[in-house]
Protein backbone atom coordinates (compact mmCIF):
# COMPACT_ATOMS: atom_id res chain seq x y z
CA UNK A 1 0.00 0.00 0.00
CA UNK A 2 1.55 3.41 -0.97
CA UNK A 3 0.90 6.27 1.34
CA UNK A 4 -1.03 8.74 -0.94
CA UNK A 5 -3.78 10.43 -1.73
CA UNK A 6 -4.62 10.75 1.86
CA UNK A 7 -5.41 14.80 1.54
CA UNK A 8 -1.64 15.71 1.77
CA UNK A 9 -2.79 17.66 -1.57
CA UNK A 10 -4.81 20.00 0.78
CA UNK A 11 -1.66 20.14 3.32
CA UNK A 12 0.49 21.76 0.24
CA UNK A 13 -2.27 23.79 -1.10
CA UNK A 14 -2.27 25.76 2.49
CA UNK A 15 1.45 25.87 2.87
CA UNK A 16 1.44 27.83 -0.29
CA UNK A 17 -1.23 30.26 0.69
CA UNK A 18 0.43 30.60 3.99
CA UNK A 19 4.19 31.57 1.93
CA UNK A 20 2.18 33.92 -0.37
CA UNK A 21 0.41 35.33 2.80
CA UNK A 22 3.68 36.58 4.19
CA UNK A 23 5.47 37.83 1.06
CA UNK A 24 5.28 41.69 0.59
CA UNK A 25 1.88 42.55 -1.08
CA UNK A 26 2.31 43.32 -4.83
CA UNK A 27 0.24 46.30 -4.89
CA UNK A 28 0.96 49.48 -5.54
CA UNK A 29 -0.71 52.04 -3.34
CA UNK A 30 -1.71 54.53 -6.40
CA UNK A 31 -2.20 57.80 -5.46
CA UNK A 32 0.38 58.06 -2.79
CA UNK A 33 3.03 55.82 -4.92
CA UNK A 34 3.43 55.74 -8.64
CA UNK A 35 5.49 53.15 -10.66
CA UNK A 36 7.88 54.73 -13.42
CA UNK A 37 6.62 54.29 -16.92
CA UNK A 38 8.47 52.24 -19.94
CA UNK A 39 10.80 55.25 -20.98
CA UNK A 40 10.01 54.99 -24.53
CA UNK A 41 6.45 55.27 -23.52
CA UNK A 42 3.83 55.71 -26.93
CA UNK A 43 0.50 56.68 -25.83
CA UNK A 44 0.52 60.15 -23.97
CA UNK A 45 -0.40 63.67 -25.10
CA UNK A 46 2.69 65.62 -26.89
CA UNK A 47 4.71 68.17 -25.57
CA UNK A 48 6.46 70.87 -27.16
CA UNK A 49 9.85 72.52 -27.16
CA UNK A 50 8.53 76.04 -28.30
CA UNK A 51 12.12 77.84 -28.68
CA UNK A 52 13.81 75.14 -30.69
CA UNK A 53 10.69 75.20 -33.40
CA UNK A 54 11.47 76.44 -36.39
CA UNK A 55 7.60 76.59 -37.64
CA UNK A 56 7.80 74.01 -40.84
CA UNK A 57 4.77 72.94 -40.10
CA UNK A 58 5.84 69.19 -40.79
CA UNK A 59 3.95 67.69 -37.82
CA UNK A 60 0.87 69.00 -39.31
CA UNK A 61 1.87 67.30 -42.21
CA UNK A 62 2.59 64.16 -40.93
CA UNK A 63 -0.88 63.84 -39.16
CA UNK A 64 -2.85 60.90 -40.33
CA UNK A 65 -6.00 62.61 -38.06
CA UNK A 66 -5.09 65.91 -38.68
CA UNK A 67 -5.37 66.56 -35.30
CA UNK A 68 -1.96 69.09 -35.12
CA UNK A 69 -2.94 72.68 -36.73
CA UNK A 70 -0.42 75.12 -37.33
CA UNK A 71 -0.55 78.53 -38.75
CA UNK A 72 2.32 80.47 -39.44
CA UNK A 73 3.40 84.05 -40.16
CA UNK A 74 6.41 85.75 -41.22
CA UNK A 75 7.87 88.75 -38.17
CA UNK A 76 9.59 91.53 -39.00
CA UNK A 77 12.96 89.90 -40.03
CA UNK A 78 11.22 87.54 -42.25
CA UNK A 79 11.61 85.12 -40.14
CA UNK A 80 8.72 82.22 -40.08
CA UNK A 81 6.56 81.93 -36.74
CA UNK A 82 4.01 79.82 -35.07
CA UNK A 83 0.74 82.00 -34.17
CA UNK A 84 -1.64 79.12 -33.98
CA UNK A 85 -0.24 75.66 -32.49
CA UNK A 86 -3.27 73.94 -31.93
CA UNK A 87 -3.40 69.86 -30.74
CA UNK A 88 -6.60 67.73 -29.93
CA UNK A 89 -5.64 65.18 -28.10
CA UNK A 90 -9.00 63.51 -28.63
CA UNK A 91 -8.41 63.07 -31.64
CA UNK A 92 -4.68 61.45 -31.49
CA UNK A 93 -3.65 58.25 -32.00
CA UNK A 94 -0.11 58.67 -30.17
CA UNK A 95 1.33 57.23 -33.41
CA UNK A 96 4.42 59.37 -33.31
CA UNK A 97 4.61 60.38 -37.33
CA UNK A 98 4.77 64.07 -35.96
CA UNK A 99 7.74 63.05 -33.65
CA UNK A 100 9.54 61.45 -36.29
CA UNK A 101 8.81 63.79 -39.53
CA UNK A 102 10.49 67.16 -36.72
CA UNK A 103 13.60 68.22 -38.29
CA UNK A 104 14.60 70.43 -35.54
CA UNK A 105 13.52 67.30 -33.12
CA UNK A 106 11.62 69.61 -30.75
CA UNK A 107 8.01 67.55 -30.07
CA UNK A 108 7.92 64.68 -28.18
CA UNK A 109 5.20 62.35 -26.58
CA UNK A 110 5.23 62.33 -23.00
CA UNK A 111 5.43 60.31 -20.02
CA UNK A 112 2.67 62.12 -18.33
CA UNK A 113 -0.68 60.21 -18.10
CA UNK A 114 -2.50 61.73 -15.66
CA UNK A 115 -4.24 63.44 -18.33
CA UNK A 116 -8.12 62.28 -18.46
CA UNK A 117 -10.66 65.08 -18.48
CA UNK A 118 -14.42 65.77 -17.87
CA UNK A 119 -15.16 66.64 -21.30
CA UNK A 120 -13.55 66.55 -24.74
CA UNK A 121 -13.46 70.22 -24.92
CA UNK A 122 -10.87 70.12 -22.30
CA UNK A 123 -8.73 67.47 -24.27
CA UNK A 124 -8.41 70.45 -27.13
CA UNK A 125 -5.34 72.08 -26.56
CA UNK A 126 -3.34 75.37 -27.55
CA UNK A 127 0.14 75.80 -27.53
CA UNK A 128 0.80 77.20 -24.07
CA UNK A 129 -1.23 73.68 -22.98
CA UNK A 130 1.61 71.57 -24.72
CA UNK A 131 4.55 73.24 -23.63
CA UNK A 132 7.78 71.36 -21.48
CA UNK A 133 7.04 71.40 -17.97
CA UNK A 134 8.35 69.56 -15.16
CA UNK A 135 5.55 66.92 -15.07
CA UNK A 136 5.39 66.37 -18.61
CA UNK A 137 8.73 65.60 -19.85
CA UNK A 138 9.75 64.05 -23.10
CA UNK A 139 9.60 60.54 -23.47
CA UNK A 140 12.05 58.18 -24.52
CA UNK A 141 10.67 57.86 -27.62
CA UNK A 142 12.64 58.63 -31.07
CA UNK A 143 14.71 60.53 -28.69
CA UNK A 144 17.69 58.25 -27.25
CA UNK A 145 19.01 61.41 -25.85
CA UNK A 146 16.11 62.21 -23.57
CA UNK A 147 15.84 58.23 -23.23
CA UNK A 148 18.84 58.20 -20.74
CA UNK A 149 18.02 60.68 -18.56
CA UNK A 150 14.60 59.02 -17.34
CA UNK A 151 14.12 56.55 -14.79
CA UNK A 152 14.16 52.99 -15.62
CA UNK A 153 10.60 51.57 -15.61
CA UNK A 154 9.85 49.46 -12.43
CA UNK A 155 8.73 45.95 -13.07
CA UNK A 156 6.03 43.84 -10.26
CA UNK A 157 7.97 40.61 -11.33
CA UNK A 158 11.35 42.82 -10.08
CA UNK A 159 9.84 42.80 -6.56
CA UNK A 160 10.27 40.25 -4.40
CA UNK B 1 -8.15 11.17 39.53
CA UNK B 2 -5.62 13.06 41.27
CA UNK B 3 -3.05 12.42 38.24
CA UNK B 4 -5.76 15.16 36.32
CA UNK B 5 -3.54 18.06 37.07
CA UNK B 6 -5.16 21.21 35.82
CA UNK B 7 -2.75 22.00 32.77
CA UNK B 8 -4.46 25.11 31.67
CA UNK B 9 -3.91 27.57 34.56
CA UNK B 10 -6.39 29.98 34.89
CA UNK B 11 -7.03 33.51 35.63
CA UNK B 12 -9.99 33.70 38.04
CA UNK B 13 -10.42 36.86 38.75
CA UNK B 14 -13.43 36.69 40.15
CA UNK B 15 -15.97 33.78 41.54
CA UNK B 16 -17.88 32.52 38.54
CA UNK B 17 -20.56 34.97 38.35
CA UNK B 18 -24.13 34.43 40.13
CA UNK B 19 -26.42 33.26 36.95
CA UNK B 20 -28.46 35.76 37.99
CA UNK B 21 -26.13 38.93 37.90
CA UNK B 22 -26.36 41.71 38.40
CA UNK B 23 -29.81 41.32 40.59
CA UNK B 24 -32.90 38.93 39.83
CA UNK B 25 -33.80 37.87 36.49
CA UNK B 26 -35.10 41.08 34.85
CA UNK B 27 -32.07 42.80 35.15
CA UNK B 28 -30.03 40.01 34.04
CA UNK B 29 -31.98 39.61 30.70
CA UNK B 30 -31.85 43.12 29.80
CA UNK B 31 -28.48 43.71 30.75
CA UNK B 32 -27.70 40.42 28.29
CA UNK B 33 -29.42 41.10 25.81
CA UNK B 34 -28.38 44.47 25.20
CA UNK B 35 -24.71 42.96 25.74
CA UNK B 36 -25.56 40.32 23.12
CA UNK B 37 -26.68 42.72 20.72
CA UNK B 38 -24.01 45.09 20.89
CA UNK B 39 -21.56 41.83 20.58
CA UNK B 40 -23.34 40.37 17.89
CA UNK B 41 -23.07 43.91 15.68
CA UNK B 42 -19.50 44.50 16.46
CA UNK B 43 -18.20 41.13 15.78
CA UNK B 44 -19.91 40.98 12.27
CA UNK B 45 -18.38 43.91 11.44
CA UNK B 46 -15.07 42.40 13.30
CA UNK B 47 -15.31 39.64 11.20
CA UNK B 48 -16.51 41.24 8.11
CA UNK B 49 -13.48 43.65 8.37
CA UNK B 50 -11.37 40.81 9.64
CA UNK B 51 -11.80 38.48 6.76
CA UNK B 52 -11.42 41.25 4.25
CA UNK B 53 -7.99 42.15 5.71
CA UNK B 54 -6.60 38.77 5.94
CA UNK B 55 -8.06 36.92 2.70
CA UNK B 56 -6.59 39.73 0.92
CA UNK B 57 -3.02 39.07 2.65
CA UNK B 58 -3.35 35.48 1.17
CA UNK B 59 -3.97 37.12 -2.27
CA UNK B 60 -0.97 39.43 -1.95
CA UNK B 61 -3.01 42.50 -1.47
CA UNK B 62 -3.10 44.89 0.78
CA UNK B 63 -6.78 44.80 1.34
CA UNK B 64 -9.46 47.74 2.84
CA UNK B 65 -7.17 50.74 3.97
CA UNK B 66 -8.58 53.86 2.80
CA UNK B 67 -11.81 54.51 5.20
CA UNK B 68 -10.23 55.35 8.60
CA UNK B 69 -6.83 54.67 10.44
CA UNK B 70 -5.82 51.03 8.92
CA UNK B 71 -9.66 50.82 6.86
CA UNK B 72 -11.28 50.17 10.09
CA UNK B 73 -14.50 52.13 9.24
CA UNK B 74 -14.75 50.05 6.25
CA UNK B 75 -17.67 47.77 7.17
CA UNK B 76 -19.51 51.23 8.75
CA UNK B 77 -19.45 52.36 4.71
CA UNK B 78 -20.54 49.38 3.93
CA UNK B 79 -23.71 48.97 6.10
CA UNK B 80 -24.52 52.74 4.97
CA UNK B 81 -24.30 51.93 1.49
CA UNK B 82 -26.27 48.88 1.69
CA UNK B 83 -29.36 50.26 4.36
CA UNK B 84 -29.89 53.45 1.78
CA UNK B 85 -30.35 51.04 -1.04
CA UNK B 86 -33.32 50.90 -2.90
CA UNK B 87 -35.26 47.92 -1.30
CA UNK B 88 -36.85 46.10 -4.02
CA UNK B 89 -39.91 43.17 -4.12
CA UNK B 90 -39.89 41.82 -7.35
CA UNK B 91 -42.95 41.08 -8.93
CA UNK B 92 -43.77 37.55 -9.04
CA UNK B 93 -42.64 36.84 -5.94
CA UNK B 94 -44.23 34.97 -3.13
CA UNK B 95 -44.69 38.16 -0.80
CA UNK B 96 -45.52 37.31 2.78
CA UNK B 97 -42.81 34.21 2.33
CA UNK B 98 -40.38 36.36 0.33
CA UNK B 99 -40.54 39.15 3.46
CA UNK B 100 -40.58 36.88 6.32
CA UNK B 101 -37.10 34.67 5.51
CA UNK B 102 -34.63 37.32 6.13
CA UNK B 103 -36.19 37.29 9.65
CA UNK B 104 -36.59 33.52 10.08
CA UNK B 105 -33.12 33.15 9.04
CA UNK B 106 -31.21 35.91 11.44
CA UNK B 107 -33.37 35.33 14.66
CA UNK B 108 -31.46 32.07 15.29
CA UNK B 109 -28.33 32.99 14.28
CA UNK B 110 -28.83 35.54 17.36
CA UNK B 111 -30.40 33.25 19.48
CA UNK B 112 -27.04 30.78 19.55
CA UNK B 113 -25.18 33.78 21.50
CA UNK B 114 -27.59 33.26 24.42
CA UNK B 115 -25.45 29.84 25.72
CA UNK B 116 -22.10 30.78 25.04
CA UNK B 117 -19.92 31.42 28.14
CA UNK B 118 -17.77 34.35 27.42
CA UNK B 119 -15.50 33.90 31.12
CA UNK B 120 -17.13 31.73 33.74
CA UNK B 121 -20.86 31.59 33.90
CA UNK B 122 -20.74 34.62 31.37
CA UNK B 123 -23.53 34.23 29.55
CA UNK B 124 -27.41 35.14 28.95
CA UNK B 125 -28.01 31.95 30.42
CA UNK B 126 -26.13 28.76 31.11
CA UNK B 127 -28.36 25.78 29.83
CA UNK B 128 -27.72 22.83 30.87
CA UNK B 129 -28.90 21.47 27.63
CA UNK B 130 -26.50 24.49 25.91
CA UNK B 131 -24.65 22.22 23.47
CA UNK B 132 -28.27 20.68 22.09
CA UNK B 133 -29.42 24.04 21.96
CA UNK B 134 -27.01 24.98 19.80
CA UNK B 135 -27.48 22.23 17.32
CA UNK B 136 -31.01 22.60 17.65
CA UNK B 137 -31.30 26.59 17.15
CA UNK B 138 -28.74 26.94 14.66
CA UNK B 139 -30.62 24.17 12.10
CA UNK B 140 -33.57 26.80 11.85
CA UNK B 141 -31.86 29.31 9.95
CA UNK B 142 -31.68 26.84 7.16
CA UNK B 143 -35.45 27.24 6.79
CA UNK B 144 -35.17 30.77 6.49
CA UNK B 145 -32.80 30.38 3.38
CA UNK B 146 -34.64 27.60 2.07
CA UNK B 147 -37.85 30.20 2.03
CA UNK B 148 -36.37 32.66 0.47
CA UNK B 149 -34.92 30.62 -2.10
CA UNK B 150 -37.99 28.96 -2.94
CA UNK B 151 -40.29 32.44 -2.83
CA UNK B 152 -37.76 34.26 -5.03
CA UNK B 153 -39.66 32.90 -8.38
CA UNK B 154 -36.03 32.67 -9.96
CA UNK B 155 -34.52 29.25 -11.07
CA UNK B 156 -31.18 30.10 -9.21
CA UNK B 157 -32.60 30.72 -6.27
CA UNK B 158 -34.74 27.52 -6.03
CA UNK B 159 -31.07 25.84 -7.10
CA UNK B 160 -29.95 27.66 -4.39
CA UNK B 161 -32.74 26.38 -2.06
CA UNK B 162 -32.71 23.15 -3.21
CA UNK B 163 -28.66 22.70 -2.43
CA UNK B 164 -29.05 24.11 1.11
CA UNK B 165 -31.16 21.27 2.21
CA UNK B 166 -29.29 18.91 0.47
CA UNK B 167 -26.19 20.09 2.36
CA UNK B 168 -27.21 21.29 5.52
CA UNK B 169 -29.34 18.41 6.73
CA UNK B 170 -26.42 15.56 5.65
CA UNK B 171 -23.94 17.60 7.29
CA UNK B 172 -26.00 17.54 10.66
CA UNK B 173 -25.75 14.32 11.60
CA UNK B 174 -21.42 14.27 11.59
CA UNK B 175 -21.81 17.29 13.43
CA UNK B 176 -23.71 16.04 16.11
CA UNK B 177 -21.96 13.00 16.39
CA UNK B 178 -18.64 14.71 16.40
CA UNK B 179 -19.96 17.11 19.42
CA UNK B 180 -21.10 13.84 21.22
CA UNK B 181 -17.69 12.98 21.45
CA UNK B 182 -16.65 15.66 23.70
CA UNK B 183 -20.23 15.45 25.65
CA UNK B 184 -18.87 11.97 26.32
CA UNK B 185 -15.37 12.96 27.83
CA UNK B 186 -16.79 15.92 29.69
CA UNK B 187 -20.26 14.56 30.51
CA UNK B 188 -22.30 17.79 30.65
CA UNK B 189 -24.35 19.13 27.65
CA UNK B 190 -23.63 22.64 29.49
CA UNK B 191 -21.19 25.03 27.72
CA UNK B 192 -19.96 26.33 30.87
CA UNK B 193 -19.42 22.98 32.47
CA UNK B 194 -17.65 21.90 29.28
CA UNK B 195 -15.13 24.59 29.28
CA UNK B 196 -14.79 23.70 33.38
CA UNK B 197 -14.17 20.05 32.39
CA UNK B 198 -11.29 20.56 29.84
CA UNK B 199 -8.10 20.05 31.90
CA UNK B 200 -6.67 19.13 28.25
CA UNK B 201 -7.75 21.11 25.39
CA UNK B 202 -10.07 18.45 23.38
CA UNK B 203 -8.54 19.43 20.36
CA UNK B 204 -6.05 16.66 21.85
CA UNK B 205 -8.31 14.25 23.60
CA UNK B 206 -10.62 14.49 19.95
CA UNK B 207 -8.51 15.73 17.04
CA UNK B 208 -10.45 13.44 14.38
CA UNK B 209 -13.57 15.24 16.12
CA UNK B 210 -12.46 18.68 15.51
CA UNK B 211 -11.77 17.57 12.28
CA UNK B 212 -14.72 16.53 11.72
CA UNK B 213 -16.91 19.19 13.58
CA UNK B 214 -14.67 21.38 11.61
CA UNK B 215 -15.26 20.22 8.40
CA UNK B 216 -19.56 19.87 8.45
CA UNK B 217 -19.57 23.34 10.27
CA UNK B 218 -17.76 24.79 7.10
CA UNK B 219 -20.69 23.02 5.14
CA UNK B 220 -22.93 24.28 7.86
CA UNK B 221 -22.43 28.08 7.45
CA UNK B 222 -21.81 27.42 3.87
CA UNK B 223 -17.94 28.55 3.95
CA UNK B 224 -15.98 28.37 0.81
CA UNK B 225 -15.34 24.99 -0.22
CA UNK B 226 -18.54 24.21 0.50
CA UNK B 227 -20.23 27.26 -0.55
CA UNK B 228 -22.47 25.57 -2.95
CA UNK B 229 -25.74 27.41 -2.30
CA UNK B 230 -23.85 30.72 -3.68
CA UNK B 231 -21.62 29.45 -6.33
CA UNK B 232 -21.18 32.75 -7.94
CA UNK B 233 -19.74 30.55 -11.83
CA UNK B 234 -22.72 28.84 -11.84
CA UNK B 235 -26.35 30.13 -10.02
CA UNK B 236 -24.96 33.76 -9.57
CA UNK B 237 -25.78 34.52 -5.89
CA UNK B 238 -28.03 31.55 -4.84
CA UNK B 239 -31.29 32.05 -2.33
CA UNK B 240 -30.43 35.79 -2.14
CA UNK B 241 -29.95 36.85 -5.55
CA UNK B 242 -33.43 38.65 -5.70
CA UNK B 243 -33.19 40.07 -2.25
CA UNK B 244 -31.55 44.06 -2.08
CA UNK B 245 -31.31 46.71 0.96
CA UNK B 246 -31.91 45.98 4.08
CA UNK B 247 -33.11 42.46 3.47
CA UNK B 248 -29.51 41.31 1.48
CA UNK B 249 -28.10 43.01 4.81
CA UNK B 250 -29.88 40.83 7.05
CA UNK B 251 -29.19 37.35 5.02
CA UNK B 252 -25.01 38.79 4.67
CA UNK B 253 -25.34 39.25 8.64
CA UNK B 254 -26.67 35.79 9.40
CA UNK B 255 -23.68 34.95 7.42
CA UNK B 256 -21.33 36.42 9.51
CA UNK B 257 -22.61 35.53 12.40
CA UNK B 258 -23.02 32.19 11.62
CA UNK B 259 -19.56 32.31 11.27
CA UNK B 260 -18.80 33.84 14.54
CA UNK B 261 -21.27 31.50 16.31
CA UNK B 262 -19.13 28.31 14.56
CA UNK B 263 -15.85 29.60 15.74
CA UNK B 264 -17.21 30.13 19.22
CA UNK B 265 -18.34 26.97 19.58
CA UNK B 266 -14.99 25.30 18.25
CA UNK B 267 -13.14 27.67 20.86
CA UNK B 268 -15.52 26.36 23.37
CA UNK B 269 -15.91 22.93 22.56
CA UNK B 270 -12.11 21.64 21.62
CA UNK B 271 -9.68 25.16 22.35
CA UNK B 272 -10.45 25.61 26.21
CA UNK B 273 -13.08 28.40 25.78
CA UNK B 274 -12.01 31.40 28.21
CA UNK B 275 -9.14 29.35 30.41
CA UNK B 276 -5.69 30.97 29.42
CA UNK B 277 -2.83 32.31 31.40
CA UNK B 278 -2.19 35.77 32.22
CA UNK B 279 -4.72 37.37 30.02
CA UNK B 280 -8.43 38.27 31.10
CA UNK B 281 -10.78 34.92 29.99
CA UNK B 282 -12.43 37.52 27.79
CA UNK B 283 -10.06 38.24 25.91
CA UNK B 284 -8.60 34.75 25.98
CA UNK B 285 -12.14 34.15 24.74
CA UNK B 286 -11.85 36.26 21.83
CA UNK B 287 -8.40 35.63 20.75
CA UNK B 288 -9.43 32.04 20.02
CA UNK B 289 -12.37 32.69 18.17
CA UNK B 290 -10.31 35.39 15.99
CA UNK B 291 -7.65 32.29 15.69
CA UNK B 292 -10.40 29.75 14.66
CA UNK B 293 -11.60 32.05 12.04
CA UNK B 294 -8.82 33.07 10.90
CA UNK B 295 -7.99 29.59 10.02
CA UNK B 296 -11.26 29.01 8.23
CA UNK B 297 -10.77 32.13 5.60
CA UNK B 298 -6.94 30.25 5.18
CA UNK B 299 -9.12 27.25 4.08
CA UNK B 300 -11.35 29.68 2.13
CA UNK B 301 -7.76 31.40 0.55
CA UNK B 302 -6.99 28.16 -0.96
CA UNK B 303 -9.09 25.49 -1.37
CA UNK B 304 -11.48 25.21 -4.54
CA UNK B 305 -15.47 24.96 -4.34
CA UNK B 306 -16.30 21.11 -4.42
CA UNK B 307 -18.91 19.44 -6.87
CA UNK B 308 -22.51 18.57 -5.37
CA UNK B 309 -22.46 15.25 -5.13
CA UNK B 310 -18.65 15.31 -3.99
CA UNK B 311 -19.89 17.81 -1.37
CA UNK B 312 -22.68 14.66 -0.58
CA UNK B 313 -20.40 11.74 -0.78
CA UNK B 314 -17.95 13.37 1.59
CA UNK B 315 -20.94 13.84 3.95
CA UNK B 316 -22.42 10.81 3.68
CA UNK B 317 -19.33 8.40 2.94
CA UNK B 318 -16.34 9.65 4.65
CA UNK B 319 -17.70 12.27 7.47
CA UNK B 320 -20.28 9.96 8.89
CA UNK B 321 -18.44 6.48 9.13
CA UNK B 322 -15.37 8.48 10.59
CA UNK B 323 -17.83 9.52 12.98
CA UNK B 324 -19.70 7.21 14.32
CA UNK B 325 -16.04 5.46 14.48
CA UNK B 326 -14.90 8.30 16.76
CA UNK B 327 -18.25 8.16 19.11
CA UNK B 328 -17.36 4.38 19.50
CA UNK B 329 -13.57 5.27 20.44
CA UNK B 330 -14.64 7.84 22.66
CA UNK B 331 -17.06 6.02 24.21
CA UNK B 332 -14.93 3.10 24.59
CA UNK B 333 -12.29 5.08 26.13
CA UNK B 334 -14.33 6.61 28.84
CA UNK B 335 -15.75 3.21 29.86
CA UNK B 336 -13.01 1.59 30.36
CA UNK B 337 -9.91 4.09 30.86
CA UNK B 338 -11.64 6.27 33.37
CA UNK B 339 -8.68 6.55 35.40
CA UNK B 340 -5.79 6.65 32.87
CA UNK B 341 -4.28 10.29 32.28
CA UNK B 342 -5.91 12.54 29.60
CA UNK B 343 -2.22 12.89 28.05
CA UNK B 344 -1.81 8.71 27.54
CA UNK B 345 -5.34 9.14 25.96
CA UNK B 346 -4.28 12.30 24.09
CA UNK B 347 -1.47 10.62 22.14
CA UNK B 348 -3.55 7.28 21.43
CA UNK B 349 -6.45 9.51 20.07
CA UNK B 350 -3.93 11.53 18.03
CA UNK B 351 -2.01 8.54 16.48
CA UNK B 352 -5.35 6.62 15.97
CA UNK B 353 -6.78 9.45 13.81
CA UNK B 354 -4.05 9.62 11.57
CA UNK B 355 -4.59 5.89 11.29
CA UNK B 356 -8.24 6.58 10.00
CA UNK B 357 -7.54 9.30 7.78
CA UNK B 358 -4.86 7.33 6.01
CA UNK B 359 -7.41 4.30 6.21
CA UNK B 360 -10.17 6.06 4.80
CA UNK B 361 -8.72 7.63 2.00
CA UNK B 362 -8.38 4.26 0.46
CA UNK B 363 -11.88 4.08 0.03
CA UNK B 364 -11.51 7.09 -2.19
CA UNK B 365 -9.47 6.66 -5.76
CA UNK B 366 -9.21 9.21 -8.45
CA UNK B 367 -10.01 7.57 -11.85
CA UNK B 368 -10.39 10.41 -14.31
CA UNK B 369 -11.23 13.57 -13.01
CA UNK B 370 -13.97 11.10 -10.93
CA UNK B 371 -13.72 10.72 -7.12
CA UNK B 372 -15.29 7.40 -6.30
CA UNK B 373 -15.95 5.77 -3.36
Amino acid sequence: MKLKNYGEGIVKGMAVTMKNALRRPITTQYPEQKLNVSRRTRGNQLVWNKEACIACSMCARACPVNCITMVTSRDENKKLKVDKMDYDAGVCIFCGLCVEACPQKCLFLSTDYEKARYSRKDLQLTKEDILMTEKSKPSGYYSPEHEAKLPIQTLLIDRK
Amino acid sequence: MSIFSNVIPTVIHAAPLAPDWPSGFWSHLIIFVVILFIFYIFMAMAFIYFERRVISRFQIRIGPNRIGPFGLFQPVADVIKILIKEDIIPGNVDKIIYILAPAVAVVPSILVFAVIPFQNGTALIDLNIGILYIVAISSVSTVGLVMAGWSSNNKYALISAMRIIAQVVSYEIPMALAILGVVLFSGTLSMNGIVQAQTVPYILLQPLGFVIYFLASMAEINRTPFDLLEAEGEIVAGFNIEYSGFKFALFFLTEYAEAIAVSAIITTLYLGGWKGPFLPPILWFLIKVFAVFALIIWVRATLPRLRIDQVMGFAWKCLLPLAILNLLITACQVVFWPALSQWIIAGVNIVLSAVLVVLWSRFFRLTGDKVEA
